[in-house]
Formats: C-alpha cells, structure tokens, sequence
C-alpha cells in the first residue's frame, strides 16, 4: 500500500519489488523455490511443501499470505485495482477462510509474477469467479499450518483446534495462540494439500456479504500517490508521445530541431513503431524536465504525416451504409432456429424496427500513462494497466528481452472500463525509455487519449418481430451491422452469438450479419458486446410487447419460458429462472404497475452476460421541452454470494449511471479516420446535478459467485429509454439522447 | 524565483520553472504534491481542484506566477496535523471512492461548501459540486457523505420543503 510512497521518496526500484513480494519478505530461499515452476496453486499452495521463516519480517505461509510477529497479516492481492474494488474483495476472500481478524489486516498489491500467481488481469467481471477457488484455498491452506502449528505445540490433534479473529483455540483445555506467535512455527509446517482443504460453508461466513470499505481509501481521502501517474524516480524525465491523428499515418519530418531548442526539452525523436495499434504505431517523442515543458513542446511540435496508408473511416457515411445494407438479407447467417419464414408467414402481426447506437471512447479519468526505466538490461515498468501480465509479455516480445529482464509494477488505476486491457501506452513507454537514458514517465495529454482510444464500436439492428392471434411473440429476425478489420472476423464488440437472448429462447429466430470495413482500433467497453446488443434488443422486445397490446414485464417472463438452466453447469449461459428472479424484483422494488402522473413513466429491462443477471427500472419523466429527468433506477442483480456488499453495490450504482451517462451524451464522430471529439467538452461525463439515486437489490442464490463489474451496464440505455416511451409515447431507436433534442 | 503558501508552508519554486506553467502541474511535479490529478487540462472535470484563499479553484487554469502570495491547500493539507476531516472520515465510512482518481478534488470542493453552508441542502450540494465529474458515477454516496458530515442522511435532506420544490 505504501508501495508508491516509497517510489517517491527513498526507494530503489529493486527495494520497491521487495514491498509486494512476498517471497523477499520471506526467507531468500522462498524465492528459489518459484523458480521451480508452475502456477501458483500448484507450487504454492502444493502439499508437502515447507516454507521457513524470516526473523523479524514476518513468515510466508504461501503467496498470497504473510503472518508476522506483531500479528499483522499481510495478504497480496494480484489483480489490477481500477475501481471494481478487487484489493478488498481478494482479500477479503482469502481472510474468511484464514479467520485473520480483518482490523489488523493488511494488503499489498502482489508483484506482477506470471510463474506464481499466473496471468493477472481484470477485465471481463471475471477477477472473482475465476480467483474464489485458488483465493479461498489460499486462506484456508495457510490456517491449516497455523492450526498444525498450534497442535503440535500442545500435543493435541489438529481436529480438536479452531480459529478465530486471528487465533487458534483449542476449547477443551482453554487455550489459545495467536496467529503471531504462531507464525515462525506454521511456516515450518509441511502445506497441506490444497485440493483436499477443508473450506468453510457459507452460512458460517462472517466477514464475505457484509459491508466492508476500501482497503486504499485512507490514501485516496489524503491524496497519497498511489495511481500511475503518480509514480516518481529519482533523476525521471517526462515524455509525450504524438501519433498520427489518423490512425495508420507515419512520420514524413518533423521539426525535431525546433522543439529540442525549446526550455525544458531533452530530446525529441521519432518512432517508427511496429505497426501494431495496440503496441506501437508510429509517432514523436518529446523527452522533457517536466509534464508541463512535454505538453508545451507538444503543441509546438510539426509533422507531416505520410497518410498514404492513414484510416480514411467516416462514421456519418458508415451509419448510412449501414441503413442500405440493413434492408438485405446479411452476409452471414449466425442463428436460424426453427422455420422463421413460416413464422412470419403465420403472424397475426409484425413489427419491424431500426435500432443504432455510436462509437464510444472510454474517458477514463487518468489518462494513459506508464513510467518505463532501462537499467542494467532489465525494463522496469510502472504501469496502471488492466492487463500487467500480457504487458509483460509484449515488452520482452517488443524490446526482444528475456521475460525475466521485464519487470512490470502495477499501480492502483485511475479508471479501466477495458481502455486498459490494451497496453499500447506500456509499449510506447518502453520503447521510448529504450532511448532515454533515464527513467521516463510517459503521460498522454487528455486529447491525445481521445484521438488514440479503442473504441466501443456502434452497431445497428435491423429487427422483426412476429406475434400470433395471442400476442405471443413467435418468431424473431435481427440482421446485425457491425464493422470488420480485416474482411473476415467482426471487431471487439461485434460478436453478436447465436447464444444472445432471445434467439436462444425462441423456438423460431434467425441472426444475421452484414460487415463494413473499419480501420479506427475498437476494443472492450464495459460489458463488451452487451452495452449496445441490450439496448437495441431490450427496446425492440418493449415495442414487441407495446404492440401485442401486453403488460411488458409479463411478456419479458412468458419470453423466459420455464425456470431453467440453459447449458446446465455452464456459468456463462442463461439461467431463466435466475432472469425471472430479478426482472420480478426490480419490478416489485421499483413499484411496477402504479399509477403514475402524466408525463412520466417506467421502463424495464434485463440482460445477461458476464455470469451476472440483472434486471433494472428507471423512472423519468419528460417535459414539454424534452427535458429528461431520471428520477430513480431500481436494480436487482443475481451474481451468487455477495463478496463486498459495499463494493457490489457500489459497482451496480456506478455502473447503471455510466450506462446513464453515454446513452444520454455520448458519441464519437470519426472522419477522415480522425476522431472529432477530443475532450470532456465535446464528451461531456453525466454530472451529479443529473444523477439520480441508485437502488440496489441483490438475489444472493447459492451459485458460485460472480463479478459486478459490467452486467448492471447494460440494461440501463433500454430501461430509460422504455420509461421514455411510456411516459411520452416517442421511441428511442438511436442514441445518445442528446442528439435528439433531449436534455437532462 | 516565485514562492508559493502550500498547506501552510512557504515553498520555493525552481528559477527554471516557466511562470505561465499551471498551479497542478507546479505541484505535482516540482512540490512532489501528488494528491490534485490532472484529468482534462481545460478546467472541465475538477480532479485538480484545490483551494486558493479557501476557495475551490481548478489549479490547471491558474498560472504559478498567479498563485503567488495566495493561500493554497491541497488535499495533503486538508487533514489537520495528521487528524482527518470528518469529511475525510466520512467518505472512508461511506466507502465514496471507486477508482479514487476524482475523489482529491471532489474532497476539496466540498471541504470549500461546507465552510461557506455547513448545511447544505441538495440543490446547494448539485450546484457546488457538478464541476466535478466522476467517471466512476460515485455521486450518490458523495452525497450522502456532505450530508452525514452536516448531520443528515440524504434520505432526511431530500425530506426537506425546498428540495421537493426543486424536483
């Protein structure tokens, strides 16, 4: 936690990695035996494997868990902190199984160690379901040896033992230990094997599901430097980096001369890049003695730009070509289920309807930056990045290094919402460090952030609906537009599956897909995928609904069929009966089927994906004026067992308002492949006078337990926009809001 | 050479720093004062927020050599000698921060409304506080934070007559 402090003001880089590891903390030897391979469960937590203690500095009980003598214990979180709370919940995860009492411990943010800990990233909601299991055996293994330790110390069985708040207890003789005095001891026990653990059962939890605050939020609230950008060294100089604004361009000259003369400047040169978009594309350095002296030699700075081989992409032309392709069949055919002609044919009634929505940039509130040091043949790097692993990978790929000659240190991140699952800011960084004879913090400016970003991409759907005599939807046709790269796969956010609700419902339902070419990088969003196919499918379902002449939540439950588990076993399919759960609970919370004044109105919606379902209601009502006013969201979300209640909750309240914020006012506008927008100005965040309260309601089933990070996005855009139409009577079937005469 | 009143302390600023540079970036990279980020450069998002004579300002739009002989604190300087705000504590209690990247400056404006309001209604806390952006929509529980320093819950204010008009 002081990691960053320590950069500041009195560390080595060497002395830094000492900090989160827990193998230096330990005995030197507890380093030599990493080095024998294998993952971490496998190694670390491998039965038969001792650990011996360091006097004074605490005793290693596997890697993620130190207990020291002064009864603190340490425990390493690996993966990325970028807001979704995951230092907290990690260790929270590995406490209840370890019985550490809470008040006295500590996390570290764990070194970036691909042998010990495997690939460490967060992106995907998937940091906890796929770190419960190795986390809770991680705490359970290390109070085993513990439990072992006070055993032997009084001769009884191990069975007779339990622990509690940081203490082993054996209750027939009345004795106790701590956890600290234990804590040379237990490393000297032989680790237990981790797959035959015992693990708590739920119901005797005490510290998972309740409400337990950020384990950083003492330094946020004082303004230590904990983020990237915040990372110093001694002797560091400051860089920025200009690309070609569009994407594809490369350096014909520059005025390297001029901007080297400038005060403040230490070099400029050019990169001609390796021609990736998401490592290096080609572009000018600045190296300066200061952020300010780099940004001002920025603007001084002149290329010409060889855009012979530059994006030409236009997203006004591309929305129309969309339009046009809409009105064929597609290209592709990604679902038919049942005979959907003979659906169609049979209907009593269809619907058709055109649904779109924009390119996004992600404006995350830090903006790109990583702090990158040659020395003595190693690269050091510091980085707020989502994926330190994979950056690791691509520098010694990148700089042609032996991977243990990249050391990456990841920082607490200023914001993710997936920009920084791509680490083209880390290999820029590198690279320019490869050239400068110092440590050098690369920061972007916020404009190059908006012209260099990887794109939520906008998609378009051309949707019919068929409903027979009863109002019962019988038959669905989507003819999805999307963009391809290369001419043969869809983009990041393009991949529309068979597997999306409803044709995975429906017994007579057809996907489609036309493709346009796009050279401008997409990438993930928030809920990649989702955040676009919910709203557009989620709308079209309420018309389908409004059309049948039906109570919309009653045709969303008859669209869900019996209660079941679609791949039984399978976490990433639809279970309808966890679906139907939350959509009646946001319905009752939010008070579906009241009165309500003239002008205002409700809406519903419900989406799954990243193993989470959520249902959610918005409230609004619209003036004359098309004055929007949210007045309340309602969300009740399925994700299992709640590991953070305040963490959950809070992503679920963050979440339905960033979905909020970009269908009300977001859109890129690209052309001549350069991205128009290029602040907060033209980009303009949801502020708090437009923000309204967030309710929350978790279903907390037995399932395992699942990320918060993205399902509640999704199904915001729909929710709004039904509760539109139903307080107005106008549909919604093109975002942001702002673009249609609404303000908010 | 320019000195500056930084939390109470008198500190020099090196000749070779350029007088037009902004307050945030003198702070951040040469009075090794971390806590006020830089988020748009353009005085739109507030992350650099601290106050100057006790007034929330946006350091990236203030030059150095304006800044001169002001009152300055950042949100190093908040805390008094070392005892946190309940301000401070409240947005610990209340679990505000997600990424944490806003939360210095947002901290400082309403450190700044309440010394002016020390009960502020809802409307009060929209208005001094949506020069602000929170990327991560922390803004319900910011709320309820200002309010539970003046005594409150959120749910009591938005009781209150002249919030309800507001709607």
């Amino acid at each position: 936690m002081l990691q960053e402090n320590k950069i500041r003001f009195d560390a080595t880089p060497s002395q830094l990695f000492a900090q989160a590891d827990p193998a230096k903390i330990g005995r030197r030897g507890f380093l030599k035996m990493a080095g024998a391979g294998g993952l971490a469960l496998a190694f670390y937590l491998r039965p038969g494997s001792a650990v011996a203690a360091a006097p004074g500095a605490g005793s290693p009980l596997n890697a993620y868990v130190v207990v020291a003598p002064d009864e603190s214990v340490t425990i390493f979180a690996t993966n990325p902190e970028i807001g979704q709370g995951i230092k907290t919940a990690f260790a929270m995860i590995i406490a209840e199984e370890l019985d550490a009492d809470w008040s006295r411990v500590k996390v570290e943010t764990a070194s970036v160690d691909q042998k010990r800990y495997g690939n460490q990233s967060s992106g995907g909601s998937m940091s906890i379901p796929r770190n419960w299991d190795t986390l809770r055996r991680a705490g359970a293994t290390a109070r085993a040896m513990l439990v072992a330790a006070a055993a032997d110390e009084w001769k009884v069985p191990a069975a007779e033992c339990s622990t509690e708040k940081s203490t082993v207890i054996h209750a027939a003789s009345g004795r106790k230990l701590s956890y600290g005095a234990l804590a040379i001891k237990a490393s000297q026990q032989v680790m237990p094997d981790a797959s035959g653990v015992p693990l708590k059962e739920r119901k005797n939890y005490k510290l998972l599901g309740s409400r337990v605050t950020g384990v950083d939020n003492l330094q946020v609230v004082t303004g230590k430097p904990l983020f990237g950008i915040d990372v110093r060294l001694p002797g560091m100089l400051y860089a920025n980096y200009t690309k070609c604004p569009a994407v594809g361009g490369k350096v014909s000259s520059a005025n390297l001369d001029e901007v080297k003369a400038l005060p403040g400047v230490k070099d400029a040169f050019v990169l001609e890049g390796n021609g990736r978009q998401e490592e290096v594309m080609p572009g000018v350095a600045v190296i300066a003695t200061s952020t300010w002296r780099a940004f001002t030699a920025k603007k001084a700075l002149k290329v010409n730009w060889d855009q012979s081989q530059a994006s030409k992409d236009n997203s006004t032309q591309a929305a129309a070509r969309a339009l046009d392709l809409s009105k064929g069949p597609g290209d592709h055919v990604i679902a038919n289920v049942g005979d959907v002609d003979a659906a169609f044919e049979k209907a009593a009634k269809t619907v058709e309807a055109f649904y779109e929505y924009p390119f996004l940039c992600h404006a995350t509130l830090e903006p790109m930056n990583t702090t990158a040091w040659f020395h003595d043949g190693t690269m050091e790097i510091w980085s707020p990045t989502q994926a330190p692993s994979r950056g690791l990978n691509q520098v010694a790929a990148l700089l042609n290094l032996p991977e243990d000659k990249v050391i990456v240190h990841q920082t607490r991140v200023g914001g993710g919402f997936g920009r920084r699952g791509t680490n083209d800011f880390i290999c820029e960084a590198a690279s320019i460090a490869m050239k400068v004879n110092a440590p050098v913090k690369l920061t972007w400016m916020r404009e190059d952030d908006m012209a260099h970003d990887f794109h939520r991409v906008a998609g378009f759907h051309a949707f019919k609906g068929a409903l027979d005599a009863k109002g019962k939807l019988t038959g669905w046709q989507d003819h999805f537009i999307t963009f391809t790269p290369d001419g043969k796969t869809p983009v990041r956010g393009g991949d529309l599956s068979a597997s999306e609700f409803p044709t995975n419902v429906l017994a007579n339902a057809r996907i489609t897909r036309s493709m346009m070419p796009l050279m401008i990088p997409c990438g993930s969003w928030r809920a990649p995928g989702s955040n676009g196919f919910a709203y557009a499918i989620e709308g079209f379902i309420h018309e389908l609904a409004v059309a049948a002449g039906r109570d919309h939540l009653e045709f969303r439950l008859e669209m869900l069929g019996d209660p079941r588990w679609l791949k039984p076993g399978d976490p990433a399919s639809l279970n309808t009966g966890r679906a139907a759960g939350v959509i009646k609970l946001a319905a009752e919370k939010a008070g579906w089927g009241k009165t309500l004044p003239k002008g205002r109105g409700m809406g519903l919606a419900f989406h799954f994906c990243h193993l989470g379902h959520v249902a959610e209601v918005a409230e609004v009502s619209v003036d004359d004026k098309k004055k929007l006013t949210v007045h309340r969201i309602t969300v009740a979300a399925d994700i299992g067992p709640v590991v953070n209640l305040s963490g959950a909750e809070a992503q679920c309240q963050g979440a339905a308002l960033d979905g909020l914020s970009t269908m009300f006012g977001h859109q890129i506008d690209i052309e001549n492949g350069r991205i128009k927008q290029s602040n907060y100005a033209d980009y303009p965040l949801l502020r708090m006078r437009s923000a309204p309260p967030v309710d929350v309601h978790f279903i907390q089933s037995d399932y395992s337990p699942t990320g918060m990070g993205e399902p509640a996005l999704p199904p915001v855009a729909a929710a709004v926009c039904n509760a539109i139409f139903a307080a107005t009577g106008e549909r919604v079937r093109r975002l942001p809001l702002s673009k249609l005469g609404y303000t908010i | 050479m320019l000195q500056l009143q930084v939390n109470g302390q008198a500190r020099q600023v090196d000749s070779d720093v350029d007088p037009k540079t902004p307050l945030l970036w003198v702070l951040r990279d040469h009075l090794g004062l971390d806590g006020a980020k830089y988020g748009c450069g353009i005085g739109q998002c507030g992350a650099c927020t601290v106050h100057v004579n006790g007034k929330a300002v946006r350091s990236c739009q203030i030059p150095v050599s304006a800044a001169a002989s002001q009152k300055i604190t950042t949100i190093e300087g908040l805390a008094n000698n070392g005892q946190l705000t309940r301000l401070q504590q409240a947005w610990i209690d209340l679990d505000v921060a997600q990424c944490g990247y806003c939360q210095a400056g947002q901290l400082m404006s309403a450190a700044a409304l309440l010394a002016v309001k020390p009960h502020p209604t809802d409307t009060d806390i929209d208005q001094a506080m949506s020069g602000n952006l929170c990327r991560c929509a922390t803004y319900g529980r910011i709320k309820a934070a200002i309010h539970s320093v003046s005594g409150r819950t959120t749910a009591e204010a938005e009781k209150e007559p002249i919030h309800v008009a507001g709607k």
